[in-house]
């Protein structure tokens, strides 16, 4: 709960204005308000927007760093406006405008197309080649939690976009797949129920894609979410490089089916503990 | 009414996001160093070859060069292209180590706060970058102080 009982600060908030119908260039405005303990950016901005600039546009929903909608460039780093307290910032003065790498289409809202695209390119799904074992399943596939874990870091992605801004690679390079498919593809391509390597490869392993990666870490100080896109890459340019020497994960037989009348079975294995309370 | 048609404006930062580091980590500033290294080496090299071919001009011509190449400023140069060089190839080993997967870590859940792998594998950046220093000051007291 956030602590209102101390005095407000006032603090200048530099805001980055674009209007497409009025502007051909972006324009920074000031408005100065008081700002108190535990205040996010995004609460500031709604503030703001109540009581001195009705006009200002900007993309967010949940609040609470799930939803992955108002990522924003607050001084001069790309962030989560609802994950960033403004007095945490600790500058008077704080500049707020839209994600660089992205095409602004008002204020500060991006138009994030570009990152859904190269999400999508990237086949960003289990790929299993026994189209029979799919229509007529089995059995289900078996993960050990040990396998899980192998790419478990990167299912927390919730496509802000934060890295693909903070990155310089894309900064100088449209086409460069990014931090957020490429650590995709390594999640789908780690997964042990995945057989999509050969399906994957002609998407991932281009000119534009992980070598071009030089381990700035921009993106993994970015990512609200632990998600460490960088190693997602580096752990894709080796499962490459292993592929291509024939040392690659050996598919299908990675992923076990296990019969049906065994899954009972294995569940009581894995069960929770009981019940305590 | 305003009739200018809606359109999006081009927010790439370009050039500047690449080679402004800004609040980033240590590494943004190595992967800058290294891409600047890399290209200053390329560029000697294309130099490189201008300047020896003008030995076929020669030896009048190739010792009036090399009598240029004697002074101060060409020593500074020449220590600026060690030192590149030297960087060049020991950040190259780091970033080919951590693009074989070692020195980072095994993925784990992340729990906050997180921790990364760049973090994790600061300790052979700082071990490569201190073996680098080492060899450029070595290298400069032997070339101004033979």
């Amino acid at each position: 709960m956030s602590d209102k009982t101390t005095t407000p600060r006032e603090i200048t908030f530099r805001v980055r204005r674009f209007d497409p119908d009025v502007d051909t260039a972006p324009h920074w405005s000031e408005y100065r308000q008081h700002v108190h303990d535990g205040m996010t950016v995004l609460e500031a901005l709604h503030q703001l927007k109540a009581e001195q600039e009705p006009t200002l546009s900007w993309r967010s929903s949940c609040r609470m760093g799930v939803c992955g909608s108002c990522g924003m460039f607050v001084n001069d780093l790309p962030q989560l406006a609802c994950q960033t307290q403004v007095l945490h910032l600790g500058t008077d003065v704080v500049t707020i405008a839209p994600l660089p790498n992205y095409d602004n289409v008002k204020d500060l809202v991006p138009d994030l197309a570009p990152l859904i695209e190269k999400h999508a390119a990237v086949k960003p799904y289990i790929i299993y080649l026994d189209q029979i074992e799919i229509d007529s399943p089995t059995g289900e596939f078996i993960q050990t939690p040990d396998q899980r874990e192998e790419f478990s870091q990167f299912t927390h992605c919730i496509k802000c976009g934060l890295c693909l801004a903070a990155c310089p690679t894309v900064a100088t390079d449209p086409l460069f797949l990014g931090p957020q498919a490429l650590a995709q593809a390594y999640r789908y391509t780690a997964d042990n129920r995945d057989c999509g390597m050969k399906e994957r490869i002609s998407a991932i392993d281009i000119f534009h894609g992980p070598y071009q990666c030089h381990l700035a870490g921009a993106c993994s100080q970015a990512c609200p979410k632990g998600v460490d896109p960088a190693f997602g890459i580096q752990l894709l340019k080796r499962a490459l490089v292993l592929d291509s020497i024939g040392f690659g994960k050996k598919k299908p037989s990675v992923a076990k089916i296990m019969p049906l009348a065994d899954v009972v079975k294995a569940i009581e294995e894995f069960a929770p503990p009981p019940r305590t309370v | 009414m305003n009739s200018k048609k809606s359109t999006a404006y081009n927010n790439r930062l370009g050039i500047k996001g690449w080679v402004y580091a800004g609040k980033y980590t240590f590494e943004r500033y190595l992967y800058l160093a290294h891409r600047l290294t890399g290209m200053g080496l390329i560029a000697y090299m294309l130099l490189h070859i201008l300047e020896t071919a003008n030995r076929m001009r020669g030896v009048v011509a190739w010792e009036g060069l090399m009598g240029l190449f004697a002074l101060p400023l060409f020593k500074m140069i020449e220590y600026a292209l060690f030192a590149a060089a030297v960087f060049h190839a020991l950040n190259g080993v780091r970033l080919l180590m951590t693009e074989l997967g070692f020195f980072l870590g095994r993925p784990k859940e992340p729990v906050y706060p997180y921790s990364s792998s760049i973090k994790r594998h600061r300790p052979l950046t700082y071990i490569i970058m201190a073996l680098a220093s080492l060899i450029i000051i070595l290298g400069g007291s032997s070339l101004f102080f033979p």
